[in-house]
């Protein structure tokens, strides 16, 4: 004969008490309240940070600050001109840098390396790589380049940037490639397609809107990146003409040596003045991209 | 035919060894330049809190405390925020929830340099203002515990401004993976929870949480991974003295505010002892980023990612 026990209790414990429908229900929505909160923390912070931003930089700014470039303290019309250029340079010559490696890198690991080891192992670095503190590759970069060749430039910086997008370039590019159907693939294929024809003109072309979107979202990313740029790109009170030679000014040293690094308070208002410009430029590239390329399906 | 895709495959694969290049080259680069203060201090230099310019002796352990604090504090002040607003996301009516991922989104794009203006000009007064004055009227400073806890002396500068930033700036990528955790739990098994009677925070706690506790545990990484290297966020508000943090409102100084600080300026011992602690924060983070995707890996599936 059964236990008579055995049968009606479940293991585990979730008979074991009894729970007031009280207690459980106000749990719940002290949960809820404590979700709306911190969605409110999250949204207010990014509010509360714009709106300073707004605030502080918006006095500033005029023609003559967007024209002039900067200048040492003291001298009167002193703008961020050669800064906006630096960074429109740095962060073009950048993409420029990364993005065929970059995509080639992310066919390898989505057509030819679906399930070998050695893809296993290069997708595993990749992460680690977009893993890899910004100052780290800021100091990668000055062994490589700075000390070799003798002095800070754009173009160091420019390798630094590369070096944070070339992973993350790669894995979406994967990621995209791989949301493509394999019909796709074996109907090029059977039209007699080589493999490379198949993949450049067929299936990259189906994932080309993730693809875009993949390149000039790292590249808002890499814009506003500070720290990578210390101690290669460095700054300079003149205008880029020196790119490969000379100290470069871009915009978020810029903003770090104005702000932190400046007693004076006409500084730190053009600090404030950057900052709002740079963040304009990234949320437009952010908001307009997201707005652009966006996949109807993947939403 | 077959010769261009050969070309084409080759090239494909050199581009793709390159990343095994550079992360071998980062570790490399990193060792071959700090070889100078592992040889003069050899382990001492992580276990000293010594920085002295002046006599050429370093050590790393107020920096390896002071990062581990910040990311600490970051991380118990956003994990539950992540989560909660998460859990908002995939609960929303539809346009709520798209709206909102995008504002988190944006969130994440804003750069780190704006976050530490911020938190300089708007987040250190408020901490002074309002925390430190609390402090004074209170006399708290006598009561033992909170001595301990906060720091001989406060300062608006300090561990805890740094990691309320962290958190603010970990808060939207921790919140990304956790929403695509919460979405990946079949909603067959969530409906036969609220079909016993569950309440939506049982049915989170004992269904969803279960079932995706791995994509949250890489979640969690994730975050601690960026807090961990994080300079400018933390350079602008952290103080930056070399001294071993004395309590939460104390001032000091983390890995990556150190080396944003001394880099440029240093040489010979100082500079290698400088490149020994970039190797030391680039160890942590890939010993993180390990964990992470371990732990995101096993979810993979599940989350319709590739």
């Amino acid at each position: 004969m059964p236990h008579p026990h055995h049968t009606c209790t479940p293991p585990g414990s979730i008979a074991a008490a009894p729970r007031p429908l009280l207690w459980r229900k106000a749990q719940n929505s002290l949960l809820g309240l404590f979700s709306f909160f911190s969605i409110i923390i999250a949204v207010g912070g990014m509010g509360w940070i714009l709106q300073t931003v707004l605030e502080q930089g918006i006095g500033v700014i005029s023609l003559s600050f967007l024209t002039e470039p900067s200048k040492p303290y003291g001298e009167l019309n002193a703008g961020i001109a050669n800064a906006l250029l630096g960074t429109v340079l740095i962060a073009g010559l950048a993409t420029l840098i990364a993005v065929p490696p970059g995509i080639a890198a992310g066919i390898y690991l989505a057509e030819f390396g679906k399930n070998s080891r050695f893809a296993a192992a290069l997708r595993f670095c990749a992460n680690v790589m977009m893993g890899v503190p910004s100052i780290i590759v800021g100091l990668f970069i000055y062994v490589l380049i700075v000390i070799p060749s003798g002095h800070n430039s754009g173009f160091a910086g420019s390798v630094a940037l590369a070096v944070i997008m070339f992973p993350v370039i790669m894995r979406t590019t994967e990621d995209m490639l791989a949301m493509v159907p394999d019909t796709l693939r074996e109907s090029a294929l059977a039209l007699g397609m080589s493999r490379s024809r198949a993949t450049l003109s067929i299936v990259a072309r189906a994932a080309r809107n993730g693809m875009i979107t993949g390149v000039l979202l790292s590249l808002a990313r890499v814009s506003g990146e500070t720290a990578p740029l210390l101690f290669t790109a460095m700054f300079a009170d003149s205008w880029p003409t020196s790119f490969f030679s000379r100290p470069t000014a871009n915009m978020p040293v810029l903003i770090n040596e104005y702000t932190m690094n400046s007693p004076f308070e006409q500084m730190n208002a053009a600090g404030w003045g950057a900052a709002l410009i740079i963040t304009l430029i990234i949320l437009a590239l952010n908001i307009g991209t997201r707005c652009l390329f966006r996949d109807p399906k993947n939403r | 035919m077959q010769h261009t895709d050969k070309l084409f495959r080759t090239v494909c694969l050199s581009c793709a060894a390159l990343i095994a290049l550079l992360t071998v080259g980062i570790f490399l680069q990193l060792g071959i330049h700090s070889s100078d203060a592992w040889s003069k201090f050899g382990l001492s230099f992580i276990t000293s809190d010594a920085w002295d310019p002046a006599t050429d002796t370093y050590g790393a352990l107020a920096n390896i405390v002071g990062t581990l604090l910040t990311t600490g504090i970051a991380l118990l002040i956003a994990i539950p925020l992540a989560f909660v607003s998460a859990l908002f996301v995939t609960e929303a009516p539809a346009w709520i929830s798209r709206i909102l991922s995008q504002c988190l989104d944006l969130l994440a794009a804003i750069p780190s340099v704006i976050y530490g203006m911020w938190g300089l000009y708007v987040l250190v007064p408020l901490v002074d203002k309002v925390l430190l004055r609390l402090i004074d009227e209170h006399r708290l400073l006598d009561i033992d515990f909170f001595r301990l806890l906060l720091g001989e002396t406060c300062y608006g500068m300090s561990f805890l401004t740094a990691g309320l930033i962290l958190a603010l700036m970990i808060l939207p990528y921790m919140s990304a993976v956790m929403r695509d955790v919460f979405r990946m739990t079949p909603p067959m098994l969530r409906e036969s929870a609220y079909g016993i009677g569950c309440t939506r925070w049982e049915a989170t706690r004992d269904v969803v949480m279960r079932y995706g506790i791995r994509g949250l545990l890489g979640g969690i990484f994730i975050g601690m991974g960026r807090a961990l290297g994080e300079t400018m966020a933390v350079l602008f508000v952290i103080g930056n003295i070399m001294e071993m943090p004395d309590g939460l409102l104390s001032s000091g100084t983390t890995i990556a505010a150190t080396l944003a600080c001394n880099f440029a300026e240093a040489d010979g011992m100082q500079r290698s002892a400088l490149f020994a602690l970039g190797l030391i924060l680039l160890l942590m983070s890939f010993g993180i980023q390990i964990l992470s995707q371990y732990y995101l890996h096993l979810t993979r599936k599940n989350r319709g990612e590739s």
